[in-house]
């Protein structure tokens, strides 16, 4: 089956108060073309679900959030996402946090059709208090411990970037950590991949181990290249974070004037040709 | 740099160092994770001394072989990775208690309650921190420890606005699955080494660095510590371990930004 596909058809299956989970950590390896067509959206109100970053900032910043599910949301180089601190101080979103291990389990247990997993993490700490819906479950064997049951997170949609992807949705990650794209795709209905290249199958092989190959097809409905997809998160060994970038980005969520001139450069532009010419001209400056 | 001998006496930010090298005394073959700076040199000063064990992961997803020096490696020495450790295989490894954690307190309360998630209430924080991260998790898996760049009753508070670090009371609370492999080991801050070694598990000053007294750190604490009887001083580095602080493992003096002389 080809499953190639557009950023914009796979927006096009976004409905209002849909759960989207996003892959990537932090500000690595986020499907960034992904999300900025989801900017260019008329799309609102979602759940997002994600090891937040930029992914998470930037869909904070446009209104696309009502409700947010994370372990963290952080750029790495700079501790904090910029739109994330203020739409929480502003109290715009609801804040779902989660234990960064906890969320895992949620995704697996989702993943592997359970309706929640068994896990120390959480017990004591305010992670319980601050979300009275979580339960405890108690060991059926002799130890009796007392547990958190960490309940799936079950997505409506996932969304993820990765090095290499065939025609049919299988696909390569060829740096140093898969994250838990494997998992997103798993607790999700509706499974993309965004890829920085599309290849022939028998091409895998050029490029990395058997072990690169961590999502088969059948995790996957559709796959979109966008060469460039992540930026301005890392895409190792395609390309770093784009530092200076991120910086700019950041920079500009410091004031209204400053972030309206950002959007309306890089941002509100009709597709990936026009960002990647508006970084062509910022680079040039 | 000329010989450590010859070289100038230590400065605070390395005796806090030698401070959080001691809190993994005795730790053997396990993952020492630090958060900070003073952290880093800490787990790597242990690491070439008493604790040639230690695991150190490369800060993306490798254990690294050697030491690598705080402000990365250089040019010249690419690192040997000895194992492939991503985030995954960092919970596993967490959750079966093989780790070690020093994490940074933005506030921590008397019973090791330890907050850097936000400031205020947790719906609409004052100020957004780190958040929850890996805290929970790690507190009630393994042992961990604190390090407070700069101690003010800000920081060592009455009672901390969100528990993302679970401290001695609330693990009781929480019963024994929460208490059955909980431990914070200890607390270093820029004026002290604090344990929990009291008969209700509260804070208790262990040792003053250098030229710092009581009552500076009683007068930087929001609430009343409790004081070992054998108040201590910290212990000086080595001529050894300044070498290799100021020669190997921080070269460039990233310890005088996160502790200034």
């Amino acid at each position: 089956m080809d499953k190639r596909t557009t950023a914009a058809a796979v927006v096009a299956e976004l409905r209002d108060g849909m759960t989207l989970g996003i892959g990537g950590w932090g500000s690595r390896r986020k499907p960034m073309a992904l999300v900025r067509e989801i900017l260019r959206s008329p799309v609102k109100d979602l759940t997002v679900v994600s090891y937040g970053g930029p992914d998470v900032g930037l869909l904070c910043a446009a209104g696309k959030v009502r409700k947010l599910v994370y372990g963290f949301v952080s750029l790495d180089s700079i501790p904090l996402d910029p739109h994330f601190r203020r739409a929480r101080e502003t109290g715009a979103i609801e804040a779902v946090e989660f234990d960064e291990g906890m969320f895992q389990l949620g995704l697996y247990a989702a993943s592997i059709r359970l309706p929640f997993l068994p896990t120390r993490a959480g017990l004591g700490s305010d992670v319980l208090r601050l979300h009275p819906e979580l339960r405890t479950v108690r060991s059926p064997y002799a130890d009796g411990e007392e547990l958190v049951a960490m309940p799936a997170l079950p997505l409506d949609v996932a969304i993820v970037h990765q090095n290499r992807a065939d025609a049919r949705g299988n696909a390569q990650y060829l740096g140093p950590d898969l994250y838990f794209d494997d998992l997103f795709l798993g607790a999700a209905r509706r499974r993309f991949v965004s890829c920085e290249q599309l290849v022939e199958t028998a091409d895998f092989a050029k490029s990395g181990s058997l072990h690169t190959l961590r999502i088969h097809r059948g995790l996957v409905d559709g796959v979109v290249e966008t060469p460039g997809g992540a930026h301005f998160t890392e895409c190792p060994p395609d390309y770093g974070r784009d530092e200076a970038f991120q910086r700019e980005y950041a920079a500009a969520a410091k004031g209204e004037e400053a972030w309206t001139a950002f959007r309306a450069r890089f941002l509100d532009l009709a597709g990936e040709d026009e960002y990647r010419e508006a970084l062509r001209a910022w680079r040039g400056k | 740099m000329t010989a450590a001998a010859a070289s100038p006496g230590p400065t605070r930010a390395e005796v806090c160092a030698v401070a959080v090298a001691e809190c993994f005394r005795g730790d053997g073959e396990i993952l020492a994770s630090c958060f900070g700076t003073i952290p880093a040199i800490g787990a790597r000063l242990a690491r070439l001394t008493f604790e040639p064990d230690l695991m150190m992961t490369d800060g993306i997803a490798s254990l690294a072989a050697d030491v690598v020096p705080v402000s990365g490696p250089g040019a010249s020495s690419a690192p040997v990775a000895e194992g492939w450790l991503p985030f995954r295989s960092v919970f596993d490894l967490l959750w079966s208690g093989r780790r070690h954690v020093i994490m940074i307190a933005s506030q921590i309360d008397r019973f090791g309650n330890h907050n850097f998630a936000c400031i205020g209430p947790h719906a609409k924080p004052k100020a957004q921190l780190l958040g929850m991260r890996g805290a929970p998790g790690n507190t009630v898996s393994h042992p961990t420890s604190y390090w407070v760049p700069a101690q003010t009753p800000k920081v060592f508070v009455e009672t901390v606005d969100v528990v993302s670090g679970v401290g001695y009371d609330r693990a009781a609370a929480a019963g024994p699955s929460a208490q059955r492999f909980h431990e914070i080991r200890r607390v270093v801050s820029n004026l002290g080494v604090f344990d929990f070694a009291t008969p209700d598990r509260r804070m208790r000053l262990v040792s003053l660095h250098p030229g710092v007294s009581l009552d500076e750190v009683r007068a930087a604490s929001g609430f009343e510590l409790a004081v070992a009887d054998e108040l201590a001083e910290t212990r000086a580095p080595s001529a050894d371990e300044l070498r290799l602080i100021r020669e190997r493992i921080d070269p460039e003096g990233l310890r005088e930004r996160e502790v200034p002389s």
